[in-house]
């Protein structure tokens, strides 16, 4: 009974530690918006942008109140008939390019789109050696 | 194979063990700076959080002075730990603006009877609006507002005591 008692205080005690609001989620948090296309066209925008709390999840999969508040914010937007893309712009000039997962070629990132190219042509160029090699040593002996 | 090259794999294997190590023993900060420094206020126009405070809208930071723009909530840990710096910093003469974010009246008149209040005017946002406005993503955060409603800095986090001469020199350098 005593051990009981001893529980429930304490867990009515931690209660208000877990800092969570008590509001219901923003309307369209957890809603989906009427118009099927519109919906999809703000499902794959949500799926591209980045929950600023948990910062591994996209806001389509995490249940943060703030990603819930993201989506509302996505979801209105769009609704109101705003392009996907000028709300990712609208989200970047706030947060940086960290809040999308969609990569820009910047004077940063360039690299990063140039290494493949020029991989391959590296690739190209030592086969070919290879082979050019190989045939003039078969055409020798 | 020339005699070099049999030190390669160590040579890229000690890259690798330096920036695993680097990673580890300084993992890369977290926090998301707001980009809107410098940039002016976005419009806003919030409505009363509690009775005893006005409302909060952009053209209350265009009045000529420097003031600190205070997100929170009631619900929120480290704004109890901040509530008696900001006092200070009120009765240093600086005035705060707040948006209790997520919040209800009620929750918000008992967080204020509690750890004070230090708000000359409380906005009330029920969809986090303000801060995807702001950049900002948690709570607390405070913004310096310059008197023309530009945003001069952001502090991440509560105000810590030992802050408030920083958090006073920001609010002269915004005059």
């Amino acid at each position: 009974m005593i051990r009981a008692l001893i529980l429930f205080l304490s867990l009515a005690l931690a209660a208000p530690l877990a800092a969570q609001d008590s509001l219901p989620p923003a309307p369209y948090a957890y809603r989906q918006l009427e118009d099927p296309a519109k919906e999809k066209a703000a499902q794959d925008l949500m799926m591209t942008l980045r929950c600023l709390t948990c910062q591994s999840q996209s806001i389509a999969d995490s249940d943060a109140p703030m990603a819930g508040d993201m989506r509302n914010q996505v979801r209105e937007r769009i609704a109101r008939g705003e392009d996907p893309e000028a709300i990712r712009a609208w989200l970047i000039e706030r947060y940086g390019d960290w809040v999308s997962y969609e990569p820009r070629v910047t004077t940063m990132t360039w690299p990063l789109f140039a290494a493949p190219v020029v991989l391959l042509l590296l690739a190209a160029i030592i086969v070919r050696k290879r082979f050019t090699r190989a045939r003039a040593q078969g055409g020798k002996s | 194979m020339k005699h070099w090259a049999i030190w390669l794999p160590l040579a890229l294997f000690g890259l690798l063990f330096a920036v695993f190590a680097s990673g580890l023993i300084a993992p890369g900060d977290r926090t998301i700076a707001s980009q809107m420094i410098g940039k002016p206020l976005p419009d806003f126009d919030l409505p009363q959080a509690v009775p005893d405070r006005p409302a909060l809208a952009k053209a209350d930071f265009t009045g000529g002075k420097p003031k600190l723009l205070n997100v929170f909530a009631s619900w929120c840990v480290p704004c109890i730990a901040e509530a008696p710096v900001l006092a200070e910093l009120a009765r240093a003469g600086v005035e705060i603006d707040g948006v209790a974010i997520r919040d209800r009246t009620a929750d918000v008149q008992q967080f204020l009877a509690r750890n004070g209040n230090p708000y000359t005017r409380i906005g009330r946002d029920d969809v986090s609006k303000i801060q995807f406005d702001l950049g900002s993503s948690g709570v607390p955060e405070t913004f310096v507002i310059n008197g023309k409603g530009i945003i001069t800095y952001q502090h991440i986090g509560e105000i810590r005591a030992d802050q408030v001469p920083m958090i006073l020199q920001k609010l002269k350098e915004a005059q």
